[in-house]
């Protein structure tokens, strides 16, 4: 068995996992924007809530990308340019966002911030979406030919596949989204959050749910079934608690859910990366899409000096920030004047 | 539609607007991170202030860096897919190391910076923007290390035709990489410091025209208070006499900075990209002497039509080798040797689509290196010698009255800018045809090396390049021309459009005396 590159395949996952949870609730709560209120207040405090820590979330997308690159760069390459469009209108998605987040605050008219609000909430939609579609797309399959280049043209990868994760990561980040507005704030929106908790998720949940099933039954084993079932448990266990009024639970419960639904994908997929739909004989497999020995050595020695401390500082700025937020902590807005005489006004 | 043409166009262009941001966040950074430390020790408001409102510029700039970053992150897989192939085993570790160890580090830390203004204890707080702006300056090392790399690879073997690496610590320690990594962070230095330079300027200028700050008969300045404009106390003066003094001595150190590690990486590209040097200098022959204005059809890539008008013998031996009279080897006794070494024409791969066999063009485009190499060092040169003559103009504690010389000092901003441009795009297509740069010195492993025209995807067509590079574009424009605005709508509000605080005690103590004071526990610096 190819040792290292197993390690890098489970490590590959879970930068995947963590992404998902912790950006699952940032690119929600862009959703939550567009879909919950248009109260000013209630809006800056939403984002208020990710504020300090979207960007950190981020980065988990930005090294599950560069740990492909490095440890499986057939993988990288081959996934990557397969899937250019959409890709281009994730970016696109992940650019809006992260910039109308840091400027809707500073300007001052109605009109400026409704068009970030649009661009923060449509951006994070067009991400999850993206995202989505281009993992479930690795776990079933694209046309790929024996050099690990897609044929068919520039839309070959829109399948029935695609459209299924895309959804079912959109659906994931808003019910997390909903689990963690509940956890942070006070008020309104929380209250709001939890309710949409109780009566949406379950419709919500049903694209991610019909995705591990797909894939379970294509190549699912023993250990994939039983996370499965873990996996059920885990959102039963969310759903109790949200009705209950535990949101900490309930938070936890749909990460849970998420890891474990995730688990049982990769579980069942491995040791194929990127099958290829045309000819199981071009798939990519941890095998004959990774990097050397030695490079693998240094990424895992790397990873180990480098992912606790991660989780380590993460984790404290998530702590300084454990207060619950409300209304009133959201200073008014203010105008920004030129400082400049009056003579010269 | 030709991808590869596309390709690169899309890849220059959007690597190019990134590095607009980087260098910014890179200079302006640590420059912030000293203010606060001064205010943290001296407890001087003046610090306080200087840290506020370059912060908020440094925030509206990281941003774009962070959003333009992105894009670089995925373009490789997306567009060069043989390239990534062909380099992953090598080329992916730093930048995996990157997002562990430095991109964290920036964006959790930055987060805790700006939401932790009194919320962390002081001196926790001013630690959070050093590790921040310390992940900044350690992440630029590791995509110098890929892109140095590129430039002259080491550290590996050829296994199947791939290089394979052997050795992480000659990847890390390459001495292009050392070189261009030091070289790189100079120049950001001289970007962050014409930055501080240009803009107080324009504040002591308003500070003047609002007739505020006059001078004496000596010519020396006397502060004043304007009790109607909300944030233009004695301070205020203070804190834009220091910030332009600051970034004037460093801009002219950040220039030496630049010239003495460009000096180390010159002395380099002779021994690992000879050709690259002489289409720098449009050097047909063998010569001893730097070019400092040529005429002719340099776009032609024959040499022949370039005509050296002025030019300093010796020079370009000093800069290659440290005496005046070795020779440097020109483009015609390169060509051959370049034939020999990689061959007359490009494989018959059907990969290369159109490009199979073709014939191979050794000489990059010379117009771009040669006015390249010029303009960085000219465009740096010109940042500097404005800076030296503020010093003096501002000795007596503010800036002369005519609205020119402030023009001239917002522009001063731009040269350093286009001066680190200029640099990329004659590091960048002065490598070509090469992606990966073939290494001729000892430590060179034979093989290693890669043409851009075989590197580009080959399973993407011209119309995906074409919807990227139109989209991308678009909204770069869009982005840039807000992220201007909201620049220059914070500079026109000087301090008091980062620390409402004061316009607010302006009111309280001014007209209506409604002192709306801050509830203790409404968020610093809130979305
Ligand atoms: C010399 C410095 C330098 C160079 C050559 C590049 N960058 Fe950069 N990059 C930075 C220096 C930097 C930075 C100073 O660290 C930035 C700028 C603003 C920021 O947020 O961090 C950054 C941001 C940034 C981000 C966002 C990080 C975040 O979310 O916090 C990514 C993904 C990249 N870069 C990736 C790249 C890639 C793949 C490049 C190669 C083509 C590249 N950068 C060139
Ligand atoms: C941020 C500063 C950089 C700038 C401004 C820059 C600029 C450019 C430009 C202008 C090109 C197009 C060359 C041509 O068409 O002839 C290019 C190509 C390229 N550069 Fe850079 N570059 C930068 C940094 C990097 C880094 C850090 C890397 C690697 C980590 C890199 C990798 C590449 C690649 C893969 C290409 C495509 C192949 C090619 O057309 O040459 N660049 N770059
Ligand atoms: C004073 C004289 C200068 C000299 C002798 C010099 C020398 C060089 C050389 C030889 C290169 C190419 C390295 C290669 O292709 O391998 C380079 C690249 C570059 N230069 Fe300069 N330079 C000077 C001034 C400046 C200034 C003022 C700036 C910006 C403020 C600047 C920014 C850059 C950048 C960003 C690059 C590309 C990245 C890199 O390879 O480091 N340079 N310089």
């Amino acid at each position: 068995m190819d040792v290292l590159p197993t390690i890098w395949f489970i490590a590959i996952a879970a930068l995947w996992v963590g992404y998902l949870i912790l950006e699952g609730f940032d690119l929600g709560v862009g959703m939550h924007l567009l879909t919950t209120t248009r109260d000013e207040k209630q809006r800056r405090l939403m984002l208020n809530t990710i504020g300090p820590v979207w960007d950190g979330n981020e980065v988990w997308l930005l090294t599950a990308g560069a740990g492909t690159f490095a440890a499986f760069p057939l993988w990288y390459a081959s996934l990557f340019s397969s899937l250019y469009i959409p890709l281009t209108i994730v970016l696109l998605g992940l650019i809006f966002r992260a910039v109308a987040i840091e400027y809707r605050g500073k300007g001052s008219t109605d009109r400026w911030r409704r068009w970030w609000d649009r661009a923060f909430g449509l951006g994070s939609f067009t991400a999850a979406f993206g995202v989505g579609a281009a993992l479930a797309l690795t776990t079933t399959g694209l046309p790929i030919n024996e050099n690990g280049d897609r044929v068919g043209g520039p839309f070959a990868w829109l399948t029935v596949y695609a459209v299924i994760g895309g959804l079912a990561v959109v659906g994931f980040c808003y019910v997390q989204a909903a689990a963690f507005l509940g956890l942070k704030t006070v008020g309104t929106v929380r209250d709001r959050s939890r309710r949409i908790l109780v009566r949406w998720s379950p419709l919500l949940l049903l694209p991610i749910v019909a995705w591990v099933l797909i894939v379970q039954f294509q190549s699912g084993d023993w250990v994939s079934w039983a996370l499965v079932v873990l996996a059920v448990v885990a959102v039963v266990f969310a759903w109790v608690s949200a009705r209950a009024g535990r949101e900490g639970r309930a938070f936890t419960g749909v990460a849970a859910f998420l890891a474990l639904g995730a688990a049982s994908i990769f579980t069942a997929v491995y040791p194929v990366v990127l099958p290829s739909s045309i000819d199981r004989a071009y798939d990519l497999t941890v095998s004959n899409a990774s990097s050397g020995d030695y490079t693998l050595m240094v990424m895992t020695i790397v990873t180990a000096i480098g992912l606790p401390l991660v989780l380590l500082y993460q984790g404290w700025s998530y702590w300084v920030f454990r207060r619950r937020l409300g209304e009133h902590h959201i200073p008014d807005a203010h105008e920004v004047e030129p400082a400049i005489g009056s003579a010269a006004r | 539609m030709d991808p590869l043409e596309i390709a690169r166009w899309q890849f220059g262009i959007t690597t190019v607007y990134h590095f607009v941001m980087v260098p910014l966040t890179l200079g302006l950074g640590p420059l912030v991170a000293i203010m606060q430390t001064m205010w943290v020790r001296t407890g001087n408001e003046r610090y306080l202030r200087m840290t506020k409102f370059w912060g908020k510029l440094y925030v509206i700039n990281f941003i774009m860096g962070v959003a333009t970053g992105i894009v670089q992150e995925f373009q490789f897989g997306m567009a060069w897919s043989e390239y990534s192939r062909f380099v992953g085993d090598v080329f992916g570790a730093p930048l995996a190391m990157e997002g562990l160890l430095a991109f964290f580090f920036e964006s959790t830390f930055l987060g805790l910076w700006i939401f932790g203004w009194d919320r962390l204890p002081k001196k926790l707080h001013l630690a959070t923007l050093w590790i921040a702006v310390a992940g900044s300056i350690v992440s630029a090392f590791f995509i110098i290390v890929a892109n140095s790399w590129m430039q002259h690879p080491v550290g590996v073997e050829l296994v199947d035709g791939r290089p394979v690496m052997t050795d992480i610590w000659a990847v890390l320690t390459n001495n292009t990489a050392l070189a261009a990594y030091s070289h790189t962070l100079m120049g950001a230095l001289a970007v962050g410091a014409a930055f501080l330079v240009g803009i107080s300027w324009y504040q002591l200028w308003q500070r003047r025209r609002d007739g505020i700050d006059s001078v004496d008969a000596r010519g020396r300045v006397v502060v004043g208070e304007s009790p109607s404009i909300p944030g233009r106390d004695r301070l205020d003066h203070s804190v834009w006499i220091r910030s332009l003094r600051i970034g004037a001595v460093v801009a002219i150190l950040g220039f030496g900075g630049v010239a003495i590690t460009g000096d180390v990486q010159a002395k380099l590209m002779f021994e690992q990209q000879p050709m690259k040097m002489a289409a720098a200098e449009g050097a047909c022959e063998d010569t001893t002497a730097f070019s400092i204005f040529a005429v002719g059809d340099l776009g032609s890539r024959n040499c022949e039509d370039v005509m050296t008008i002025i030019s300093i013998p010796g020079a370009l031996s000093f800069l290659a080798h440290g005496d005046f009279d070795t020779e440097i080897q020109g483009i015609n006794s390169l060509i051959p040797i370049y034939q020999e070494l990689y061959g007359t024409n490009l494989p018959d791969d059907p990969l290369l689509g159109e490009r199979a066999g073709a014939e191979i063009q050794y000489v990059p485009i010379m117009e771009v290196t040669y006015w390249g190499f010029r303009l960085m060092i000219g465009f740096g040169a010109l940042a500097a010698a404005f800076a030296a003559l503020a010093l003096w103009l501002t000795r007596k504690g503010t800036v002369p009255r005519p609205k020119w010389m402030m023009v001239v000092a917002l522009l001063s901003i731009a040269a350093p800018f286009g001066a680190n441009i200029a640099g990329w795009v004659f590091t960048e297509m002065g490598r070509q045809p090469f992606v990966v740069a073939p290494n001729p010195t000892p430590g060179g492993v034979d093989g290693v090396f890669m043409f851009t025209a075989a590197a580009v995807s080959p399973g993407v067509n011209g119309f995906e390049i074409v919807f990227s590079l139109v989209s991308l574009g678009l909204v770069y424009l869009a982005l840039m021309v807000v992220e201007a605005t909201l620049i220059v709508k914070f500079v026109r509000a000087g301090i008091a459009g980062v620390m409402p605080e004061l316009a607010a005690e302006h009111d309280a103590d001014g007209t209506d005396g409604t002192d709306q004071g801050r509830k203790d526990d409404v968020l610093a610096f809130a979305y």
